[in-house]
């Protein structure tokens, strides 16, 4: 117990020690933007109707479930209110996240750990190529803006399907829903002049994006093993992301909506 | 293709520890785990000369050859490149020593998602202030040497084993590296393209006076390249003499593993 809690302490130091150095080699974004274009393009177009689709149904399930509770109620009208802040505030960057972390983050773990045992990382170091600036750092950038925007679309789809099963299931008028679900949307926050629970959705997906690129490119710059490790590095990228977006989204929420 | 034997040179060489090595291992130990891999290792390689590093599988050939560049750390004993202790160097010097050596990986190493002149001018677009034009130029003549020119668009999966590690070795070469390391170069390619890897090694080592080390376990690569020969066993050198000493050996361990070259 005691040695597996080290190990983990370890690996956790091992990521943030990667992350700070990405941050240190951020100066060197301009001249990576083909490799950084290249990653979005990966993780962002070729991951987009995956988010989609799991959006719409998230909305339309979220939309169900609690307007079968508010129509015993009468209270079905305010079913856009709780869609849209579901999405905005939770659903959708958590959603987007998993999403990411399932597709992009276990490429991306795969891609550098068969990097790493093909000796393709160890050529990069005997070139004298930075492996941070040259793989990390675009990576990390690449999902720490993917992950926002597939967010936007995962919180405009599933308010969208929320309003679909509103108008057919649950009698709201299309029209009503989709004004109360903007007016809930549009309250600012206290530090930005801008609707707290968009941007404290896109600031989650912001952090969410940067803990799959650093999990998943620290699993796989350390894969050793053969194809082996590169399944132990994929599984261990895709299971560490999961568990470490659940635990950070607990604190960014209280840090955003508590403190 | 058919292979010719490297002329004797080792009589005119220095012998080992005789002139000022540009490698020098001294008391190497490493271990994986409980496995010991070198144990008291101490190697010296002159300028000039092609060393081919023998042995059996897991015996620390490919180990010895990752220590001389710093991709591993001994436990303990000393690694000097050109009078420089590689583990005790600023990672500033050990950058610019590294753009002096030269390293083939077994399977040629290329990064996967870029071409082959990508692949080769790599070194040159991180670490150098050549332009363009100048870095083009420069490829093209490495790939030229390597006999494979006109390939800049291929992928390395579009390419042949022999192939990607001729690239390999155009990209070892691009910083007109003064060290080459070979790191199994004949490993699974078939007879005649082994053939051609080992006269290709041999053209640039005579041509351009490289030092190189090649580790191997065929004899037909011994044959064709070597100036020197060492046999490594259990982490320690059990036999180090020039080549055709070395091929007429009587020493049991050389007899026996020779015998046992599929060569």
């Amino acid at each position: 117990m005691f040695r597996a809690i080290q190990e983990t302490s370890r690996m956790y130091g091992a990521r943030v020690e990667l992350l700070f150095e990405a941050v240190m080699q951020l100066h060197g974004t301009w001249r990576r933007r083909s490799q950084i274009a290249d990653q979005l393009y990966v993780a962002g177009v070729q991951v987009t109707h995956v988010v989609l689709l799991v959006g719409l149904f998230a909305g339309m399930i979220m939309a169900l479930q609690t307007g079968l509770y508010l129509a015993q109620l009468g209270q079905q009208d305010q079913i856009g209110v709780i869609v849209a802040l579901s999405m905005a505030r939770e659903m959708g960057p958590f959603i987007t996240g998993i999403v990411l972390a399932a597709t992009a983050g276990s490429a991306l773990a795969a891609e550098l750990g068969t990097m790493s045992v093909s000796d393709e990382l160890a050529a990069l170091e005997v070139m004298s190529v930075d492996r941070t600036n040259y793989l990390v750092m675009p990576r990390v950038v690449a999902l720490a803006i993917a992950c926002p925007i597939l967010t936007i679309i995962a919180d405009g789809i599933g308010i969208a399907g929320g309003g679909l099963v509103a108008s057919t299931s649950l009698n709201v008028e299309l029209q009503l829903y989709f004004i109360t679900a903007l007016d809930a949307l549009k309250s600012p926050g206290d530090l930005i002049a801008l609707p707290k629970d968009v941007y404290s959705g896109l600031l989650k997906a912001f952090v969410f994006g940067i803990i799959i690129a650093v999990i998943s490119c620290h699993a796989g710059i350390t894969t050793r093993g053969g194809a082996l490790g590169v399944g132990r590095a994929t599984r261990q990228a895709v299971r560490d992301s999961i568990i470490t977006i659940i635990i950070s989204n607990y604190f960014l929420t209280w840090l955003m909506y508590q403190a | 293709m058919e292979e010719t034997t490297k002329p004797q040179a080792t009589t005119e060489r220095p012998a080992s520890g005789e002139a000022a090595p540009i490698i020098r291992f001294r008391g190497v130990h490493k271990s994986f785990g409980d496995k010991v891999i070198l144990d008291g290792l101490d190697l010296d390689v002159p300028e000039g000369q092609t060393l081919v590093i023998m042995g059996p599988s897991g015996t620390g050939k490919s180990v010895t050859l990752r220590h001389v560049i710093g991709l591993m750390q001994p436990d303990q004993g000393q690694v000097e490149v050109w009078g420089k202790d590689v583990n005790q160097i600023a990672r500033k010097e050990l950058v610019a020593l590294r753009k002096r050596i030269g390293y083939l990986f077994q399977d040629g190493a290329l990064i996967n998602w870029l071409n082959v002149g990508d692949n080769v001018a790599l070194p040159l677009r991180e670490n150098s202030k050549l332009d363009e034009a100048e870095i083009r130029e420069k490829v093209e003549h490495k790939l030229e040497l390597v006999h494979l020119p006109g390939i800049w668009d291929r992928m390395p999966g579009e390419l042949s084993g022999g192939m990607r590690k001729r690239v390999g070795l155009a990209r070892a070469l691009i910083t007109d590296a003064e060290l080459i390391l070979y790191d199994e170069p004949n490993a699974g390619l078939d007879p005649e393209m082994s053939g051609s890897i080992n006269q290709l090694i041999a053209e640039i080592a005579d041509t351009l006076g490289i030092t190189s080390v090649v580790v191997t376990h065929l004899q037909s690569c011994v044959r064709v390249v070597a100036d020197r020969v060492v046999l490594l066993e259990k982490g320690r050198l059990v036999v180090d003499l020039p080549r055709d000493e070395f091929l007429a050996s009587k020493h049991p361990r050389v007899r026996s593993f020779l015998g046992d070259d599929p060569d």
